[in-house]
């Protein structure tokens, strides 16, 4: 059975096909599997009778919309302002060290991934960071390690 | 009735209609405003910001292309705010420009490249971020080269292949310093659903996209003493080469532009309206055929209604996103298909010359036919039927490097055996024109009668509308043709892949009712080609239309199948339409393609 | 702790318990009434544009459309500023609230929520609670339905004409103005596109009227106003202030003693210097004495520690990612500003390239196709002209 068709199919179903309703399946297919995949976007333009270089404009102006495999828990460091002042940077070098990966990549169990991001909005309460959907603040070198060792526990 | 709005531009009243906009009511006083993103034919965008103007009172400039006028607007072209900004827009593009204009294909025909003389940019302060970049060059299609460095992200290329063409196989990618223009996942263009119709190339400002240009290797068969190199023209060249030759739009130069290929060195000057009547013969008695079988013996094995397939950027849509409806699609090749197979059997027989010392070139309109001579099937003759296709810009490069004064030559006729041709293959390069060539032929095969038309003009077909549709009854049939008696054949005409797609959903829901559809992918069709002279706009392809026709009516012989070297063609050679060697020859297949 | 210099206010996050009431009572009044006591109130955009909000929704109304729209921005994207969050978080019944009074006033009955991604977490919460809010609304005989309509990832989606194409299932790229949203807004139908703020603004006029609201502030800018403040200060986080106040007085109150400068309005607003505290305002353009900054509410300070030089070129590294890219002198003014400033900073430019940096940002200003390259200019040119010397080598 074909995973990934089924779901547009639903999703598409579910929003509707009009154009206003793109994103919405985008973002459907994202949440399930962490990325849009080159299929998974050849079917959404199918479906919604799009053209595939149009849907992948689309996806690909969201910084949030991965078109790339990720990993199961995607952390996101803020680095804007704020944050930057309050110490991002060596939040940063802890995850890499706790996660033995540099920015940008994903660990090899495919669990993690690490990125930076712009402003989140939670500018007193930083360093922050997100993971997935889950927002973590006042951060420490300390409080990382902690957070990654809880999340490695959670599977 | 709309309301009239007054407003100053550069101190001098004027009064427009509402909704206008500042660049086109500067247009009405003569007063030009540089412009980048803008196009006639497509959708306004507002995003180069060349074109700012200064409206008094306002400290913010506003893009003249992008801002409708208003009650009591005092806008200023040339202040100096203006020009300061100017300025600095077209430094910023230059910083994340290749301008290494002498290395660039469209040196000499830049609208940047204009633009920063008009302004003497001769200083770059600005720091060159080009460089840090990765550009990459897309070579891989046979017909178009895309290179990144050379984008200008004025959108153009995008807007023509999403809402023009209606194809959808470019896109804006990303965002901030990471926006490009991209395909679907940046793959070449050769591997995704671009039809290489060439409609970008035509709108594309500088060398971002241009065409995979063959003037080298021509040069150099031409140069090689054993080989015999043949030449074919479009019909649509005839009556654009001159514009890129300093000539009027509209300019019918055939005589100076067969006299030119003599003088660049090729042996045979040939036409590819003798195919284009040729086919005519073939797609005539394929349409009778399919009437045939469908009306008389209930088959309907090859459907109606039938679509014209000379058309290449046409046809490779088709097959990528209607293939299911394969079998609706005329087998006949294109001219320049057809010539390519009979230049290397038939022709070669003709003129004694070993059929492996021939090179087959073509002049287009059009940058698909690179692609349809590259195909794999279209090797019949036993050789590639088609070597080398050049646009109709790449003929007026060769025509400028050999120092050629075109306007001063002489007017010459084609060579024989393949180089006469009737009014009805001329008007090939035309929307519209197919049909019209087919029905001139088709009725009076059915009815031994002309076309009840004045003067053979069937006008109905005719004009720049996107989609026409025309009617022609058949009455008073000859006896083969009885099962036709009373038939109102039904056509239509389309012209640009927007309009193509909307006449095929139609078919697709079984709605349309039509016998014959003719499609060319270009808006205006040939003469509107992706391998026309740039600038292509509406009045310009206006002005070719009506070239095409002058010169259909100029010609003695207005019918194929008039056409004596095609009787002869026939008689000597090929045996009668439709035949066996027409079928080895002269038709082709299409293939199943991946619809992104 | 703070020294409390300024007034602290508390409207906002008060009252909200007393929405069903607010309700009915707007359900019952003229649109008449209901916009002229919105006029009245001054009320002008919290979300940093400052357009005053009782015209908004007066000229949305006399628009004809077969459908109207009512959108809230919660695209809170701009750095340093996070009330909007908290706001949805604490007293979200404020904002559906006057989206449907909004909605009765202008003819729309669908309303939506444009969410920042960052802010999903809120998404389940805020669902329930909309559900809830439809049983009131159908209650009270007002046709109104909101929808959650989750951004994801694009600071420029907080541009109103941005946010209509996002939710149009398109790139975030501005459009060109004219024609304005309260002709052709979403899906090219007349819509009211409200700041978060703004919204729990109305609130508090309608339930208690224009005059509790504008007896707080100044001439031109009325009313309280929520800050975000972070940075080098003892006491981050939001606090409701009137407006008008000086620099001098909020650097007093929140920083910690060595502010050497305050950051108003986030990265496209302006770096106020300790030289000009006393004669800088907080509000909209108007009447006031000096400099007067508008702002969505971001407050960020830096003291004697911070190199303005890393902090422009922050904000600098932000705008160019977040340019959607489609004008020339946002996608290249950004990234040449950004270079140019690293390139006087490390010798390889003269110091006097930092003007011809600054004229460039002008041109940005001016030719910009909408308000984010448009606003570079602030950040840019009140940070290299009043800290110039820590921009070069």
């Amino acid at each position: 059975m074909d995973v990934i068709k089924e779901k547009v199919k639903a999703l598409v179903q579910k929003h509707g096909k009009t154009r206003e309703n793109l994103l919405p399946v985008l973002q459907g297919v994202a949440e399930s599997e962490q990325y849009v995949s080159e299929y998974a976007m050849k079917l959404i333009a199918e479906e919604m009778e799009l053209s595939s270089a149009d849907v992948y404009g689309t996806a690909t102006f969201y910084s949030f919309m991965d078109t790339t495999p990720k990993g199961k828990y995607v952390i996101r460091v803020c680095r804007t302002i704020s944050c930057y002042m309050k110490g991002k940077n060596q939040i940063l070098l802890a995850l890499e060290e706790a996660l033995k990966i540099k920015l940008g990549e994903t660990t090899p169990d495919k669990k993690f991934t690490l990125m930076e991001t712009n402003c989140i909005g939670w500018c007193h309460k930083a360093p922050a960071m997100l993971i997935n959907d889950d927002v973590h603040t006042e951060l420490t070198v300390e409080k990382v390690h902690k957070i990654i060792t809880e999340y490695k526990q959670q599977d | 009735m709309k309301n009239k709005i007054n407003l100053t531009i550069n101190g001098t009243a004027l009064s427009v209609e509402e909704g206008t906009t500042i660049l086109d009511a500067a247009k009405v006083l003569g007063i030009k405003i540089p412009v980048l993103c803008y196009h006639k034919d497509l959708c306004i965008a507002g995003n180069c910001r060349v074109c700012v103007v200064e409206v008094v009172g306002i400290s913010k400039l506003f893009a003249a292309c992008a801002t409708p006028v208003w009650e009591g607007m005092d806008v200023l072209t040339n202040s100096l705010m203006v020009r300061n900004s100017r300025k600095h827009i077209i430094e910023l593009l230059l910083s994340e420009h290749n301008a290494d204009c002498t290395k660039c294909y469209k040196n000499g025909n830049c609208e940047l490249q204009e633009l920063a003389a008009e302004y003497k940019i001769t200083n770059q302060d600005f720091i060159d971020i080009y460089h840090a970049k990765d550009y990459t060059v897309d070579s891989y299609s046979p017909s178009i080269i895309k290179d990144d460095s050379r984008c200008i992200r004025c959108q153009r290329c995008v807007r023509t292949c999403e809402e023009l063409q209606g194809v959808g196989a470019l896109t804006v990618a990303h965002k901030g310093d990471h926006m490009k223009i991209s395909t679907f996942f940046n793959k070449p263009i050769s591997e995704v659903v671009c039809t290489n119709c060439g409609q970008c190339v035509i709108h594309c400002p500088t060398g971002a996209l241009i065409e995979r240009n063959y003037i080298e290797e021509v040069w150099n068969a031409i140069a090689d003493p054993d080989k015999h190199v043949v030449v074919q023209t479009a019909p649509a060249v005839r009556i654009g080469l001159g514009e890129a030759l300093e000539l009027d739009a509209g300019e019918r130069v055939t005589g100076k532009m067969v006299s030119a290929l003599r003088r660049l060195g090729f042996n045979s000057v040939l036409d590819t309206d003798f195919t284009a009547d040729l086919t005519i013969l073939e797609e005539g008695t394929e349409l009778l055929h399919r009437l045939k079988s469908i009306l008389v013996d209930k088959d309907n094995k090859d459907p109606l209604p039938m679509t014209t397939s000379c058309s290449p950027g046409w046809v490779k849509f088709f097959e990528h996103i209607y293939p299911e409806l394969k079998a609706h699609m005329s087998t006949c090749k294109s001219p320049q298909q057809m010539f390519g197979a009979l230049a290397k059997t038939f022709y070669a027989k003709k003129i004694e010359v070993d059929p492996e010392k021939i090179v087959s070139v073509s002049i287009m309109p059009c940058t698909a036919k690179k692609y349809e001579a590259d195909r794999p099937e279209m090797r019949d003759s036993g050789f590639k039927d088609v070597d080398y296709v050049l646009t109709t810009r790449e003929l007026a490069i060769m025509i400028q490097q050999a120092g050629i004064e075109f306007s001063e030559l002489p007017e010459e006729k084609y060579d024989s055996f393949m180089g006469s041709s009737s009014g009805a293959g001329v008007i090939f390069g035309a929307t519209g024109g197919v049909m019209e060539a087919a029905l001139r032929t088709v009725y009076e095969i059915v009815t031994g009668r002309e076309v009840p038309f004045e003067g053979l003009n069937i006008t109905p077909v005719r004009g720049l509308e996107g989609v026409r549709e025309a009617t022609i009854k058949i009455e008073g049939t000859v006896p083969e043709y009885k099962f036709l008696e009373g038939v109102e054949v039904k056509c239509c005409v389309a012209h640009g892949l927007a309009n193509a797609r909307t006449v095929m959903e139609k078919v697709k829901e079984g709605k349309a009712n039509y016998h014959f559809i003719e499609i060319m992918a270009c808006p205006g069709g040939c003469l509107g080609g992706g391998g026309q002279p740039i600038p292509t706009t509406p009045e310009i392809r206006q002005k070719r239309v009506e070239a095409i026709y002058a010169e259909d009516a100029s010609m003695a012989i207005r019918k194929s199948h008039e056409n004596p070297e095609v009787i002869q063609l026939y008689k000597e050679f090929l045996g009668e339409p439709y035949g066996h060697l027409s079928h080895k020859l002269l038709h082709t297949e299409y293939f199943e393609r991946e619809r992104y | 702790m703070g020294k409390n210099i300024l007034k602290r206010i508390d409207l906002i996050f008060k009252d909200e318990a007393d929405y069903k009431a607010v309700l009915k009572k707007a359900a019952g009044q003229t649109n008449d009434e209901l916009i002229n006591e919105l006029i009245a109130s001054g009320l002008k955009g919290r979300g940093g544009a400052g357009f005053p909000t009782g015209l908004k929704w007066k000229l949305t109304s006399e628009s004809k459309a077969d459908k109207k729209y009512v959108i809230c921005n919660a695209d809170e994207g701009e750095p340093g500023t996070f009330k909007d969050r908290e706001i949805l978080t604490q007293v979200p019944h404020k904002v559906l609230t006057g989206m449907a009074i909004c909605g009765k006033i202008i003819g729309a009955k669908e309303g939506f929520i444009y969410l920042r991604k960052e802010y999903n977490y809120l998404t389940a919460d805020l669902n329930k609670i909309i559900d809830d809010f439809h049983e009131v609304c159908k209650n009270i005989g007002l046709d109104f339905r909101i929808k959650i309509f989750l951004g994801y990832g694009a600071y420029i989606c907080g541009e109103e004409s941005a946010l209509f194409e996002s939710m149009e299932g398109k790139r975030g790229e501005p459009r060109n103005k004219p024609p304005y949203p309260s002709e052709q807004g979403y899906l090219g139908r007349p819509t009211v596109i409200n700041n978060v703020e703004t919204l729990a603004h109305t609130f508090t006029i309608f339930q208690y009227g224009a005059s509790k609201f504008n007896e707080l502030g100044v001439q031109d800018s009325y009313g309280s106003k929520l800050f975000s403040i972070s940075g080098d200060t003892p006491i981050p986080g939001i606090y409701e202030l009137e407006l008008g106040m000086t620099v001098e007085d909020f650097a007093n109150d929140f920083g910690d003693g060595d502010t050497k400068a305050v950051q108003v309005g986030g990265a496209s607003g302006f770096c106020v210097p300790r030289k000009k505290f006393r004669e800088t305002h907080i509000g909209y353009q108007g009447k006031l004495t000096g400099i007067s900054l508008p702002t969505g509410g971001s407050m960020m300070l830096f003291n004697s520690s911070r190199s303005m030089f890393n902090l422009l070129t922050n904000y600098l590294e932000f705008f160019t990612e977040e340019s959607c890219g489609q004008c020339t002198p946002c996608r290249v003014g950004t990234q040449q500003l950004l270079e140019g400033s690293r390139a006087v900073k490390r010798g390889e430019k003269p110091a006097a390239y930092l003007d011809k940096l600054l004229a460039l940002s002008e041109t940005m200003k001016s030719t910009s196709k909408c308000g984010l390259g448009q606003s570079v200019a602030n950040s840019f040119q009140s940070i290299v002209e009043n800290f110039r010397e820590e921009m070069i080598y």
